[in-house]
Parts: C-alpha cells; sequence; structure tokens
C-alpha cells in the first residue's frame, strides 16, 4: 500500500478507531457528554479530511475500492449528514432513561457502511459495505427497547433486509456465473462486449435491483418504509432516510453508469418502478395522520423522483442527483430533527395534534418546519425548488416527458399534504388545549437549535443563491 | 435599478412589519402603508418622467432595464425591465395596495405583523411578475406570490377559509409546474438550436421551433395564466378563494392576481409564440366568450354578495381573452384597459362588501335592504361602481368593453356579438346589486347599527371613484402609456439579435 493509498483510506480509519474509543470509553465510564464530544470531533476531523487532504485526482485500490471525485462527494456529504444527527441524537436521548452511549458506536459503523457503499466498486465491497450498515441499523432502529413499535420496527426491518441481501447475493452470484467477475470494470467489458444479455445476467442483475430497491424503498419494496419510520427514535429515521438510502442511491449510480446498464429492459424496469413509487407514496401519504409515516411515504416518491435524474443519465443527470440528494438530505433531516425536538420522553412527537397551532407557540420551530416542508413540496427560495428544477431539466433535456409529466403531477397531488401539515401549523388556537396530558414537554437544548438553525440557512442559501452548491458539486464531478 | 429598489422596498417592507409586530400593535400598518405610498409615488416618477417621450425609449422599447447574473451554469439572469404596460400595472399595484392596508386597518386585529408581511410579498411577487425579463425569475415570482395568499386566505379568511385556500394554491401551484415545464421545453428548444442557453425572454424571442412543439408548449404557459385570469372551465378556485379571503386579501386578488394571467398572456405567450397563437386563437376567444356568458349567469344567481363580485370577474376577466387574441391595437388597448378598470371597479366591490359586513356581519345579499336611508355615502360610491361594473360610459370600464369589442370585431364578428350580450347580463347581474343591498326595504327582523362611511373608508373610497372617473372620461392618459408596449406585442420585434454582442446577459452552460 503506497502513501497515496494511505492517505485515502485513512477516513474509513478514523471511524473504525473513533468506534474503538468510543467501547473503551465506555469501558472505563459511561459519559453521554464525553462520548457525544468522540463522535463529533472523529466525524467533523474526517470530514476536514476528506475535503482538505484527500487528493483531488482520481485513486483506485485495487479491487475493491475507487476514490473519484462522485465518491469522495458522496462521502463527505454523508458524513456531514451523520454529523448533523450526531447533533440532533444527543438531546433526543439525553431525555430518555435507555443506555445512551452505545447508540454512537452504531452511527458511527453505520456511516462507515455507508461510506464503503459509495467508494467501492466490486461486489465483494458493496456487499460488506451493505452488511455493516444493516446491522447497525437493526440494533439502531430497535433502540428504545421499551417501546413496543421499536422493538417490532427492528424486527422487520431485520427480517426484509435480510431477505434483501438474500436477494442481492443470489443475484451479485448470478452475475458472476456469466461474467466471471465481480467487478464493476469488468461486467463493463462483459456488456460492450456482448451488445444481446444473455438470460441468467438479465435475472442477475434483474434480482440485484430487488435488493437495491428494498434497501431504497421504492415500490413495490416499500412496505417497510412506513412502520420503520414509525417506530424508530426520530433521529434514526432521519438517519434511515439519508444517509442508508444516499449511499444505495449513489451506488446505484455509479454501478449503471459505469457498467453502461443503461439496457432497454432496465430502462423500463426502472421507469416502471419511479413512476409507481411517486404515485404510491404520494396517494399512501395523503391518507395519513402521522407525521412520521407521511415524511415516510413522502420519501418513497421523492426516491421516484430522484430516480428521474437518474433515468435521465448524462452528466447533467448525476448533477442533478447530486443536488437533489443535498436538497433531499437537508431538509429530511431537519425535518425529523424538528419532530425530534418536539417529543419528550415519552413519545415522539408524530401525531398531527401535536403540531396545532405550532406557529403561535413556537415560531422558529414552526418557521423551519415549514421551511422543510415546502422544501420538500419544491417551492422556490428553498432547495427543493433548484432541485426539482435540476431533475426536470435533466429530463427534458433527454427527452423523458412521460417521466417529467408524471414528476409534475405528483408534485401537485404532493402539496396537498405538506399544505395540510403547515395550514395545522398555523391554525388560531382559541383557547388553550382542554387535555394537557397529551401534550409533548420537550427540553430545549442549544446543540439541536444550531444544527437546525444551520441547516436552514444551508437550504435557503441553495434555494437563493445556488451558484454555489452547483460550482462545488461540478468541481467534484468534474473528475468523475 | 430603480426597478430592484421597486421589490426590494416591499420585500424589505414586509420583513420590517412583522418584526415591528413586537413593538406596537398598529406599528406593521403604517410601515406597511408607507412602503405602498413609497412604491406609488415611484412609479408615477417614472411616468411623468417618461410621458415626455410617450413612453418609447431606446431601440426596442424598454423604458428601464436591470440585468444581473444569478445562475450562470443555466443562462438564468436576474433581469428587470420596464415599459409602459409594466408601468401601468405597477401603479395599480401600489395604488390597490396602499388601499388594501387601509381597508384591513380596523378588520385585521391579530398578527397584524405577519399579515402585513404576507401582504407585502404577494404584492412583491406581483410586481415581480410585471417586471421579469428571465423566465425562470417569472416561475419565482410566479410562486413568491402564491404561497402568501395562501397565509392571506387560510390564516385571515372566512369560515371556510382552509378549502378555499387549499383548492387556491393546488390550483395555482400546478398550473405553475405546467409552465416550468414549459420553460424548461423551451430553453432546451432554443439551446439546441442556437447553443445559446438562456431563459432570457429577449433572446427566446422569435426562437425558431416546429409548429407541433411549440403548440404544446404554449399551452403549457396559457394553462398558468388561463388558471389565473380565469378562464372558464379552470376558475373554480376562485369564488371560494374570493369569498373567503378577508376584504384585502379579494382585493389584492381581483385587483392584481388576476391581472398576472392577463399580463402573462400579452407579454409571454403572444410574443413567445406568435404562429401558435394565431393558429389557436379562435378557441381561445370561444373561451373567453364562455366566461363572459357563463360569469354573468352565474352571478346573477349568487346570493353571497363576495361570491356574486368574484363571478362578475370571470365575466369581465372573459373579454381579456377575447380582446388578447384578435391581434389588433383597439382590442390590446382594450385589453389593458380592462385590466386597470376592473381591478378599480372590482376591488372597490369587494371594499364596499367588506365594508358592509364590517357592519352587519354577514354576507348574504337576502339579508340585507334598504341602506341607502342610513348610508346614502356608501350607497352613493356603490352606485358608481355598480354603473362601472356594467360599462355605463363615463367610466372606466365602458373604454375598456368598448375597445374590446371593436377590436375583437375586426377578427371575429360572431363572437364578438355573443361577447356583447355579455355586457347586457352585466346589466342585470349589476342592477340587482343596487337593488337588494340599497333599495327595498330592510328586512323587518334586521335591525342594523348601520354607520355611514368613516373617514377612512372615505380615504379609501373617493380616490377609487375619482380614478375610475378620470379613467372614464380621460383614458388617453392611460392608453398613451401603453400604447408602445402594445404595438411592439403585436409587432414581436422586441427579439434581441442572436448574433449581436451581448453584454448584459450571460451565456449559459451548455449540457446535451
Amino acid at each position: 500500500m503506497t502513501r497515496a493509498d494511505f492517505l485515502h483510506v485513512v477516513p474509513l480509519f478514523i471511524l473504525t478507531s473513533a468506534s474503538i474509543l468510543i467501547l473503551f470509553s465506555i469501558a472505563v465510564k459511561r459519559n453521554h457528554k464525553v462520548i457525544y464530544v468522540i463522535t463529533t470531533v472523529s466525524l467533523l476531523a474526517d470530514l476536514f479530511f476528506v475535503l482538505n487532504v484527500s487528493a483531488k485526482t482520481t485513486n483506485w485500490i485495487e479491487p475493491l475500492f475507487v476514490f473519484d471525485g462522485f465518491g469522495t462527494f458522496n462521502v463527505a456529504l454523508i458524513l456531514a449528514i451523520a454529523l448533523a444527527v450526531t447533533m440532533l441524537s444527543y438531546a433526543y436521548f439525553e431525555q430518555r432513561e435507555e443506555r445512551k452511549e452505545e447508540y454512537y458506536i452504531l452511527l458511527i459503523l453505520a456511516t462507515l457502511g455507508s461510506i464503503v457503499l459509495v467508494i467501492s466498486k466490486h461486489f465483494v465491497s458493496v456487499f460488506l459495505g451493505l452488511e455493516i450498515l444493516s446491522v447497525s441499523l437493526y440494533s439502531m432502529i430497535a433502540y428504545l427497547r421499551k417501546r413496543e413499535r421499536s422493538d417490532e420496527a427492528g424486527i422487520k426491518y431485520l427480517i426484509l433486509a435480510a431477505f434483501s441481501s438474500a436477494f442481492l447475493l443470489f443475484g451479485m452470484a448470478l452475475v458472476y456465473t456469466v461474467v466471471g467477475a465481480m467487478e464493476f470494470g469488468a461486467i463493463a467489458q462483459y456488456l460492450s462486449n456482448h451488445p444481446v444479455m444473455p438470460l441468467m445476467l438479465l435475472m442477475g442483475i434483474g434480482m440485484m435491483i430487488v435488493g437495491i430497491g428494498f434497501k431504497l424503498g421504492v415500490v413495490p419494496f416499500h412496505m417497510w418504509t412506513a412502520d420503520v419510520y414509525e417506530g424508530a427514535p426520530a433521529p434514526v429515521t432521519a438517519f434511515i432516510a439519508t444517509v442508508s438510502k444516499g449511499g444505495m442511491v449513489a451506488l446505484l449510480v455509479r454501478f449503471f453508469t459505469q457498467v453502461n446498464g443503461h439496457h432497454e429492459s432496465i430502462l423500463t424496469i426502472f421507469t416502471v418502478v419511479a413512476i409507481a413509487s411517486m404515485f404510491t407514496g404520494n396517494f399512501l401519504a395523503l391518507q395519513q395522520t402521522n407525521v412520521k409515516r407521511i415524511l415516510a411515504y413522502s420519501s418513497i416518491s421523492h426516491i421516484g423522483y430522484l430516480l428521474v435524474a437518474f433515468l435521465a443519465g448524462g452528466s447533467l443527470g448525476i448533477e442533478a442527483v447530486s443536488f437533489y440528494l443535498v436538497a433531499y438530505f437537508i431538509t429530511t433531516t431537519s425535518a425529523f430533527g424538528i419532530v425530534a425536538g418536539l417529543s419528550d420522553k415519552d413519545r415522539d412527537a408524530e401525531r398531527i395534534e401535536d403540531y396545532r397551532g405550532l406557529f403561535w407557540k413556537r415560531p422558529w420551530t414552526a418557521a423551519i418546519f415549514t421551511t422543510m416542508l415546502l422544501s420538500l413540496a419544491g417551492i422556490p427560495l428553498t432547495a427543493g425548488f433548484i432541485g426539482k428544477f435540476y431533475i426536470l431539466a435533466a429530463g427534458v433535456s433527454t427527452h423523458h416527458w412521460l417521466l417529467v409529466v408524471m414528476l409534475v403531477l405528483n408534485s401537485a397531488i404532493g402539496l396537498y399534504y405538506y399544505i395540510k401539515l403547515i395550514a395545522v401549523m398555523f391554525e388560531r388556537q382559541a383557547e388553550p388545549a382542554s387535555d394537557t396530558s397529551t401534550e409533548l414537554h420537550p427540553y430545549f437544548y442549544a446543540v439541536s437549535g444550531i444544527t437546525m438553525t444551520a441547516l436552514t440557512l444551508t437550504l435557503l442559501w441553495m434555494g437563493i443563491y445556488p451558484h454555489g452548491m452547483i460550482s462545488f458539486i461540478r468541481t467534484f464531478i468534474a473528475s468523475y | 435599478m430603480v426597478l430592484v429598489w421597486l421589490i426590494v422596498v416591499l420585500m424589505a417592507g414586509g420583513l420590517l412589519a412583522w418584526m415591528s409586530n413586537t413593538l406596537h400593535r398598529d406599528l406593521p400598518r403604517w410601515i406597511a402603508l408607507v412602503t405602498m405610498i413609497v412604491g406609488l409615488l415611484l412609479t408615477v416618477m417614472l411616468w411623468w418622467q417618461y410621458r415626455a417621450s410617450a413612453f418609447t425609449v431606446g431601440a426596442d422599447g424598454w423604458l428601464e432595464t436591470y440585468s444581473v447574473s444569478w445562475i450562470p451554469e443555466f443562462g438564468i439572469s436576474f433581469s428587470l425591465a420596464l415599459d409602459g404596460l409594466s408601468l401601468l400595472m405597477l401603479m395599480l399595484s401600489f395604488f390597490l395596495g396602499a388601499m388594501a392596508v387601509l381597508i384591513s386597518w380596523n378588520e385585521i386585529k391579530d398578527r397584524v405583523g405577519f399579515f402585513h408581511f404576507n401582504l407585502l410579498w404577494v404584492l412583491a411577487g406581483i410586481c415581480g411578475v410585471f417586471l421579469t425579463m428571465d423566465l425562470f425569475l417569472l416561475y419565482f415570482f410566479w410562486e413568491v406570490m402564491i404561497i402568501p395568499m395562501y397565509f392571506l386566505i387560510g390564516i385571515w379568511g372566512h369560515e371556510n377559509r382552509r378549502y378555499a385556500a387549499y383548492k387556491f394554491f393546488i390550483y395555482t401551484q400546478a398550473s405553475g409546474l405546467l409552465m416550468l415545464l414549459s420553460i424548461l421545453a423551451l430553453y432546451f428548444v432554443h439551446g439546441s438550436a442556437t447553443g445559446q442557453y438562456t431563459y432570457d425572454y429577449r433572446l427566446l424571442l422569435g426562437t425558431n421551433m416546429d409548429p407541433d412543439t411549440s403548440r404544446w408548449i404554449m399551452l403549457g404557459f396559457m394553462v398558468a395564466f388561463a388558471v389565473k385570469l380565469p378562464v372558464v372551465p379552470l376558475h373554480t378556485w376562485l369564488p371560494d378563494a374570493h369569498s373567503q379571503a378577508p376584504t384585502a386579501g379579494s382585493l389584492i386578488l381581483a385587483g392584481l392576481l388576476l391581472k398576472t394571467g392577463a399580463y402573462g398572456i400579452l407579454r409571454f405567450v403572444i410574443p413567445l409564440f406568435p404562429a401558435a397563437s394565431h393558429e389557436l386563437a379562435p378557441w381561445m376567444m370561444a373561451l373567453g366568450v364562455l366566461g363572459i356568458l357563463y360569469g354573468a349567469i352565474l352571478a346573477f344567481a349568487q346570493t353571497d354578495l363576495k361570491r356574486l363580485v368574484a363571478y362578475t370577474s370571470v365575466s369581465h376577466m372573459g373579454f381579456v381573452m377575447l380582446g388578447a387574441f384578435s391581434f389588433n391595437e383597439l382590442a390590446l388597448q382594450g385589453v389593458v384597459m380592462q385590466m386597470i378598470t376592473h381591478g378599480i371597479s372590482t376591488g372597490a366591490l369587494f371594499l364596499i362588501a367588506g365594508i358592509l359586513s364590517d357592519r352587519i356581519h354577514t354576507r348574504d345579499i337576502e339579508r340585507m335592504g334598504g341602506f341607502w336611508n342610513s348610508m346614502p355615502r356608501l350607497g352613493g360610491i356603490s352606485l358608481v361602481f355598480v354603473m362601472a361594473s356594467l360599462g355605463l360610459p363615463g367610466l372606466g370600464n365602458f373604454v375598456a368593453e368598448f375597445l374590446t369589442l371593436i377590436g375583437a370585431w375586426q377578427a371575429h364578428r360572431l363572437l364578438t356579438v355573443l361577447g356583447a350580450i355579455g355586457v347586457v347580463g352585466a346589466t342585470i347581474y349589476s342592477l340587482r346589486i343596487m337593488q337588494r343591498v340599497f333599495y327595498g326595504a330592510q328586512p323587518l327582523h334586521q335591525s342594523y347599527q348601520l354607520p355611514d362611511l368613516s373617514l377612512r373608508e372615505k380615504l379609501i373610497m373617493i380616490p377609487m371613484v375619482v380614478l375610475i372617473i378620470v379613467l372614464g372620461i380621460m383614458p388617453q392618459y392611460a392608453l398613451d402609456t401603453s400604447r408602445a408596449a402594445v404595438v411592439a406585442i403585436l409587432k414581436g420585434d422586441r427579439a434581441i439579435d442572436h448574433d449581436a454582442p451581448t453584454a448584459t446577459i450571460k451565456q449559459g452552460g451548455t449540457h446535451d
């Protein structure tokens, strides 16, 4: 291993050593604050390292990893969001009585898994990353053991994720049988030599799509999403919705771009999946009364929107995916951050009732949540709008008329439930709520407040002056 | 630069009004009022300045322009321009804006700061639409005016406000998204034809497209503007939104928001897609006539005063469609006049409905009657606007409808005749307002305390009366202002030559 190789894997080392350090630290003395600081500092150091020290040139560590602009960008993004989730987690878990310290180990490991996903170029590293991510997530989801919902969600995720891994593995095996290699480059070469795809290979890729589809929560593999989102602790939900799904999206883009898998039948599959996800997600979200479930179903449709940019392909498509991911990550993290911030130790703030008249009680919290919902709905001045605009531009430039029209139609449907939530927050309350026993009594923590403000400002900055983020993305993608 | 100031003043005033609420309860009102007056003065000064040159300056007739690069990756610039048409609309906006602040003085009692924030931001969005020269920016301002309006209806509206607010939002937003698709399509069509990827209106003018593409793209724009205008099958949000909004909201909706649809047709649809517009013109005119007649019939059937006025808007706005697609100067000048006079006369009718419901807490005209005795001044003023609404010569609306009909006669006789029948309908429903509310006997079981107009209310109504009479007797002032702009729309000669160097406009990135 050369020195350059070593520099590239340092971000992975930092995370692994941080988790070991936390383990030792817990063995000495349980202290939430210390563990929290270790986690924050190591994530910050990692982020700093990735952005500044990692060489800007593409580098390979054969045969597993590739460190290119796209990968580095996604690593940085995942680290930044993991950092935000950590910040939000402190306040959330501090109020709860369960042992909190081990949570951070799992968080760091899950982040590591997601990072491995976005830089891998070999089936083995893909599977390793995926398992590190999933196994950590099982326990994170069920972390609040005393809650029935949390346990249920954990078990559900365990079973379905195991299933999807099995599909993925079987798919990889089939691809390997035909191609005789597990590296993306070798598969690409095979495909370019064989214009007609053998049935076995197609089946293999199809099964891999099933596995990936489960992780992304796209229709028809979306059933777990709502239950898991609802049952998991709010910061963990934010983590699943962003880091876990985002890593998978990046992998998807890398795999299909590199193996040039824009094959007719595969494109058809993804088109159907995208349209079905948009419609199912939006229609189911319309019928929910639980905020976490609304956000869960809306995330299904947002992955559908992302697939439009993915299907559009080309450099504009990849830029659109990257920009949308950033916007979507910030929005989702903050939205669940709000849910976490309003929750108290008995239950999460997930009923629509908890938000009634929020604007008049906690104007800043409500303003931030409104901004996030408007961003999800794709209204100007927010990053969500520029993201949607980017995707539409990518779709129109490659003449995917069906997809863009579906996207527009779904944006209109989606508006309804975002607006409904906003309307609830702005509702006038004639008298104080009669039933005070159901009201939540959350504590306010400055860390959460600062994090939320920072996220909101970033979102507005990206919405008002997207030039900065676009050129940032372009400098990374250029070396892709 | 003054153009940027117009928008910045409104946005800053809005933020200031919101924040000042904690200092004093009435401070937001004063801030909002001062903002509106400053804006009005600025626009009147501009008008005075360019009156001497008959509103034609420079080669392509823009009085003022401003452009700065915004998102160079996409060829998006923050680019504004003013001509006679936009100047008229801006003056109307600030005038009605000031009236909206005054009418809310006693009506809006809670969350005064946030109310005025929304009011000023709606106006900022509207002024932006009237000024924008960049299609991306057009969409941007189009959305900026929707959200505050949604809050105005949804928070301070009447009993059924939630439903009305949803409906308004979803209609306008969904149609706006179709416009966004069309804007993108135009961007890529233009880009792939010329290699220049830009959203600049002046560069996109005269884009070569095959007729099929052109028709689809035009329809995308048209849907957004038709919902706002509203054109009949797409009008159902309007009666709900108008009747549920607070008085100031109804005033802004009827007086200004609908005008953005009309403005969009004049400024964007016709110049950008001349061939497709000509091709579809008979259909568009027919829709206009349908709106005129249908609106008139439904207006006659209403018992809710605000709903009644809302349907008269549907009817009056039909003339915009009829005139705009006649493609001659007379008709287009009529449309411009209609935009202004309708803004004032219908706005005034909403104010009257607001003043009445302030006193009797109902909008049901079955429960009104004989109010002339106790409120002769309000009665007299209402008579003026009712007459304006039915098109009495000497008042502004007559000029507008007359010009539109003369112009439309040259384009399509049958439709013009049908449209003219609508004026008869207007007489019937307008007189019904007078008859039901101010004449006859007061319903016996109702005993209302009916003070006549207060000083503040007089301060609102009298300028509007003066304005509608001035526009009726001396329409030439307005017609002169918009003439150069209207001629330019018809000739479609404002396109910037593609080969000419364009200093202020950045070339967009190229993606294929």
